[in-house]
Order: structure tokens, then C-alpha cells, then sequence
């Protein structure tokens, strides 16, 4: 058998979700519905995005604790800004943006451990979002409710965007040479500066476009909730690493998968209403969650010690 | 219980005949509540008096079923993935007590689309289409100034003990309180910040009590009263009229106190039993009951002839409940029907 090492790497995570989802079927046939996938998924889809955001951070060997703050921050503008003034809101979008790939720059340049960088900077991005949105409210622009409530024919919108979010990524890290380029940075990046690469340009071009999928990520939760909360996507700092992580990526050499990261996106969000649907006391769902994880990573480990081996 | 069988007969001859009351409908429905937090007494009391309130509602076939799902983390995206959740379980009536006002308002608005009723209370939403059932913190602020208006119609001097700085519901509370102040003969000569804990309180009030002149009241804001009674009971001071907020130690002192010397006073919070009045609100819409959109939460009060019963069924460490009936809901309905 000829299996490249990245099909491997998708195996699992496709494996795991499709344990999940026959899981959420048996227990609740009405979701083996149009409507049901559409309920069960939409909510992923700013999860899948946040997640891409993340591996693009994990891409260069770092990592973001701010992209929680960040995409609420987003979530914000685009329910306040972007609503009422839309040429603003779309101006701070790009200098948020712009500020991601200077905080990259920054930490190439002066040799600053991301995760203390970032970790203040969640704290900047928070405060931002509750000066521009005090108390919740706010409400979603028509045309972007529109799309995240679309209901195209045969698939579910949910599905369309995480396929489109997938595919388009993957040529974007896997089958472009820029990407090859911005996988080397987390690989060896003094082989690329040896080469005539500007390490710094790329690792800040990783951030922008970290930057990029966080705010697409904020519009896309405030189509999907019409209104917004300073606090709205806290959690997605650490789903989004989970998401990464489950989806077959790893911490160093720039070894992530695109599509993998959405898989694990969406596998993270099953598994909660997994558990929902079992009924499980709260008490117990937290704990569950980490132990469906921590089975698919040792799940994971076995596999790569019969690759190691063979 | 064993009724002779003519008698049986002609009781249910009679409960034929009388006009049906609104429980047959809803016997094949569920009711889901969705709440966003469990980590405090007042949840997890909020939660036991729902579960006990349903298991009766139950067994009674008012309604199928009555489950709750509580989110584990507090977030606004992981509750409005549980409601949509709650969508495909095929609920008929969703109560949510709610993370955030707004974030889950596009969850809110897919149940409502897919014919389900959601009522919010405690935390509301500001989603149209559900109902709310909030808390009039003013009033509760108000009351206070009432009651102690009752007491000394001449007025005198006020300690006012706040709550945490900067929340919603201290402000709320607060601006009760002034509102009535003004129409009243008393004076608020001092305030402190007492973030609705005893410590917090005591150690305010004994900070502030040097500088005060003789006050004939403290008006509060609940989880307060016991530490200013601590502070102002180590000075030489006469014991003025604390208000109580219903927790077990406020009720606790009092009820020493008034064995001791007479001691009265009047204790107000919103019961953690809320949660029912929000289920048989539900129940009552889904019996096609015309419901207005907006209800409010009757405050729980406790006063010295109840004192002895609420202070018995709290305890330590927790706050005054009652478990809300079919009836103090339709009171609750026709109350904002009213206004």
C-alpha cells in the first residue's frame, strides 16, 4: 500500500468524526436530517475558522492565546461598526488585521516568546471589545446573516463552508510554494534565511493571515447569533488549539493540515452535543470532553509509532 | 388512599362537568431548560427545585418530561449550541437562563422558527420572539425605602451598603433606593461598597461607622446584611433596622435577635425557585394561554411571621427558595397583563 505520511495524518481525524457523528445519529436519528446537520454544524463553522487561524500560528512554531479575545473583539466591530459605518468598520477589520502581522513581525524580530506576547495581547483585544460594546447588542449586517442562514439546496450551508474553508486553505498551505515557504519557517528557518528568505516578512505574513481567518471568524459568529458580547468567543482560544492539535497537526516544524484542522473543528463540536445528547450531568461534561480527546491523541500515538516502525 | 367506588364515580362525574383546567393539553410535551451556570448555592438550588418541581409535574402528566442541561464552561457559543441541540431532541418548550443577552439570540431565533417556545428568566434575551421573565431590581431597591418608611414615618439617617461596582444590578439597585429616597424624610448620610459578601461588608462598614452620625437604618442589597450587623455590633452604637437579603446567616441573626430583643426588620431577594415560576409559565403557553412577552419575578420576602418556617427549610450557606405553583404563575400573567 502507498500511503503518503499527510493521508495517514487525515485518517484519524476523519475516522474519529465519523465515530462521532454515527454516535449522535444512534442517538438521535431526527439530526440525520438537512436540518439537523445545518443545527449541529453551523456553529462549527466559526470554530473551523478560529482553528485555521490558529494552525496558521502553530504553522511557525508558535502559538496564539489571543485568538479567543481577538475574534470576540471582531465580533464586536462587525456588530457595531461594520452595522451602522461599514467603510469604518471595514478599516479597523484591515488594521486589526495589519496589527496581527506587526505582533508577528515583532515577535520574529526581537526573539519574544509568542505565547507571553500574545497571552498580553488577549488582554488588549478584550479591552477593546468592551469599550466598543459595553453592554451586548449590537446587531449582525443583513447580507452576512443572510449567507450563514442560507439554505442552499441538497447540503447544508454548514457543510459547503467547512468544505470551501478546507479546500481552499489546503491550496493555500499545501499546494502553494508561498505555503511551502510558510511551512519552512516552522521547519527550519534559518535554512529558508540561508536560501535569501525573509523570515521575518513570512512569519509576519503567517500572523496577517491568522489575523485574516480570526476576523472571518468574528463575522461569521455574528451572522449565526445576530448580536454580539464582549466575551461572545473566549472559548475558542482553547478549541481552536484542541481543533489543530485533533486534527493531526503538531506544535513544531510546521507540520499542520488544513483540512485536518476543520475536520477537528467540527469533531470538537460534536463531541459536545455527543455528550448532550447522552444526557450526561454536567458535572461530568467537561471531564468527558477531555477524555474523548485524549483518546483520539492516543489513538494518535499508536499510530505513530507503527509508522515510526515500519 | 382508598375512595368508595360511588363516590369515586360521581367525583369524576363532577370533573367532567366542570370547566377543563389547563393541565390535559400539555401531558404529551417536554420542556427542556437550558442554563448557562451551576457553580454557585443559588444555581444549584435553582436547579434542585426544578428537578423536584418536575418530577411532580411528571408523575401528575402535566407535561412528559422536564430535563435540564446545564453548559459546563459558561460561554455564550457553547449555550447556543446546546439550545440547538435541544431543537433536534424535539422540545417543545425550551427555559433558558441565559449567558449572555444577545449571543445566543440566532439559537433563540432557530427554535423559535422551528415552532418551539423559549422563555428566558434570571438571564434574559432580547431575542422578540421569546419571553422574558426578568427581575425588577429597582423595585427591589424601592421596597426597602417603603418599608422603612413604615417604621419611622418621621425618616432619619441611612447607611446604604452597594454591591460589586460597575454590574447592572448594583446600579439598578441603587437607583431604586435614591428614587424613593427622594420622596421620603430620610437621608443617606454614608455608602459603602460591600460586594454582596459579609466579609466585604464588614470590613466597609467598620471603616465607615467612626465618621457616621446616629443612623436608624442600613439599607442593602442582599448577602450584606450579617457582616454590617458584625461591624456595627463590636461598636457602642444602638442596632439600627438592617435589611436582609434572605441569606441563611441574615436570617440566621435576626431570628437570635428577635428571640433576644424584639429585633425587627424585613428581608427580600429573588428565590432561586424562579426557575419553576419560569416552567409553569412555559406550561401555560404551551396550553395556548394568551402569555405577554414581558413578565417580571415576584421578589421573595420574609417577614417575622415567616421568619421561623424560611429560616427551618434554608440551609447554611444558602438563600431562602420557594417552589413557584401553577397558580403564582397565572398571577404572574395577569399581573403584566395589567400593567
Amino acid at each position: 500500500m502507498n500511503m503518503s505520511r499527510d493521508h495517514f495524518r487525515i485518517l484519524l481525524p476523519v475516522l474519529s468524526l465519523v465515530v462521532l457523528l454515527a454516535g449522535v445519529f444512534y442517538l438521535q436519528p431526527r439530526a440525520m436530517s438537512y436540518f439537523g446537520l445545518n443545527l449541529l454544524f453551523n456553529l462549527a463553522v466559526p470554530v473551523a475558522l478560529a482553528t485555521i487561524a490558529q494552525m496558521m500560528i502553530i504553522m511557525v512554531n508558535d502559538i496564539d492565546l489571543s485568538i479567543g479575545t481577538f475574534v470576540s473583539f471582531c465580533a464586536c466591530v462587525t456588530a457595531t461598526f461594520v452595522q451602522e459605518t461599514p467603510l469604518l468598520g471595514y478599516l479597523i477589520l484591515l488594521m486589526s488585521i495589519g496589527a496581527y502581522a506587526g505582533i508577528g513581525a515583532l515577535i520574529h524580530y526581537r526573539n519574544l516568546p509568542a505565547i507571553v506576547v500574545t497571552l498580553g495581547t488577549s488582554f488588549v483585544w478584550g479591552g477593546l471589545a468592551i469599550l466598543i460594546l459595553p453592554s451586548p447588542g449590537g446587531s449582525s449586517p443583513e447580507w452576512l446573516h443572510a449567507i450563514m442562514k442560507s439554505k442552499p439546496p441538497l447540503v447544508p450551508m454548514a457543510i459547503i463552508a467547512s468544505v470551501i474553508i478546507g479546500v481552499l486553505t489546503h491550496l493555500l498551505i499545501k499546494r502553494s510554494s508561498f505555503g511551502v515557504l510558510l511551512r519552512g519557517v516552522g521547519g527550519n528557518d534559518r535554512t529558508l534565511s540561508r536560501a535569501g528568505w525573509s523570515v521575518l516578512k513570512l512569519k509576519a505574513s503567517a500572523y496577517g493571515l491568522a489575523g485574516l481567518f480570526g476576523v472571518l471568524s468574528g463575522m461569521a459568529l455574528i451572522g449565526l447569533t445576530t448580536s454580539a458580547d464582549a466575551n461572545i468567543a473566549l472559548r475558542y482560544t482553547l478549541l481552536s488549539i484542541a481543533g489543530v492539535i485533533l486534527g493531526g497537526g503538531e506544535f513544531t516544524g510546521g507540520r499542520v493540515s488544513p483540512i485536518g484542522a476543520v475536520i477537528g473543528a467540527l469533531t470538537l463540536t460534536l463531541a459536545a452535543s455527543f455528550l448532550s445528547f447522552l444526557k450526561l450531568s454536567p458535572d461530568w461534561q467537561i471531564g468527558s470532553q477531555g477524555a474523548i480527546l485524549i483518546l483520539v491523541l492516543a489513538a494518535r500515538l499508536a499510530f505513530a509509532k507503527r509508522e515510526a516502525q515500519q | 388512599m382508598k375512595l368508595p367506588s360511588s363516590l369515586f364515580a360521581s367525583a369524576v362525574a363532577i370533573a367532567l362537568t366542570v370547566p377543563q383546567l389547563a393541565t390535559a393539553d400539555t401531558s404529551g410535551m417536554s420542556i427542556a431548560l437550558s442554563n448557562n451556570y451551576a457553580g454557585n448555592s443559588w444555581r444549584q438550588a435553582m436547579l434542585e427545585v426544578w428537578e423536584a418541581n418536575a418530577k411532580d409535574a411528571v408523575a401528575a402528566g402535566t407535561v412528559k418530561a422536564a430535563d435540564t442541561f446545564t453548559t459546563s464552561e459558561n460561554q455564550a457559543t457553547e449555550q447556543a449550541a446546546q439550545i440547538q441541540n435541544l431543537i433536534l431532541q424535539g422540545y417543545d418548550a425550551i427555559v433558558v437562563n441565559a449567558a449572555s443577552p444577545t449571543a445566543i439570540n440566532g439559537a433563540v431565533k432557530e427554535a423559535c422558527d422551528a415552532g418551539i417556545k423559549v422563555i428566558s428568566f434570571d438571564g434574559i434575551v432580547t431575542e422578540p420572539c421569546a419571553w422574558r421573565i426578568a427581575v425588577d431590581f429597582k423595585k427591589m431597591g424601592g421596597d426597602q425605602i417603603k418599608y422603612l418608611s413604615e417604621r419611622f414615618p418621621d425618616g432619619g439617617n441611612l447607611l446604604e451598603i452597594r454591591g460589586l461596582a460597575g454590574v447592572f444590578v448594583d446600579d439598578e439597585i441603587h437607583a431604586g433606593i435614591e428614587e424613593e429616597v427622594e420622596n421620603s424624610n430620610f437621608t443617606i448620610v454614608g455608602s459603602v461598597h460591600g460586594d454582596w459578601a459579609q466579609d466585604v461588608a464588614q470590613k466597609a462598614v467598620a471603616g465607615i461607622l467612626p465618621s457616621l452620625p446616629e443612623i436608624v437604618g442600613v439599607v442593602t442589597q442582599g448577602g450584606d446584611g450579617y457582616g454590617a450587623a458584625q461591624a456595627i455590633a463590636a461598636t457602642d452604637r444602638d442596632m439600627p433596622t438592617i435589611i436582609m437579603g434572605n441569606r441563611q446567616d441574615e436570617l440566621q441573626w435576626w431570628s437570635e435577635q428577635q428571640a433576644d430583643n424584639g429585633y425587627e426588620t424585613y428581608s427580600a431577594s429573588i428565590a432561586p425557585g424562579v426557575s419553576t415560576l419560569a416552567f409553569w409559565v412555559a406550561q401555560q403557553i404551551l396550553d395556548g394561554q394568551d402569555v405577554p412577552k414581558e413578565l417580571v419575578v415576584p421578589i421573595h420576602t420574609v417577614v417575622a411571621d415567616t421568619l421561623a418556617e424560611s429560616l427551618a427549610s434554608t440551609p447554611k450557606g444558602s438563600v431562602a427558595n420557594v417552589s413557584y405553583t401553577l397558580d403564582d404563575a397565572r398571577q404572574t400573567i395577569e399581573e403584566a397583563k395589567g400593567g
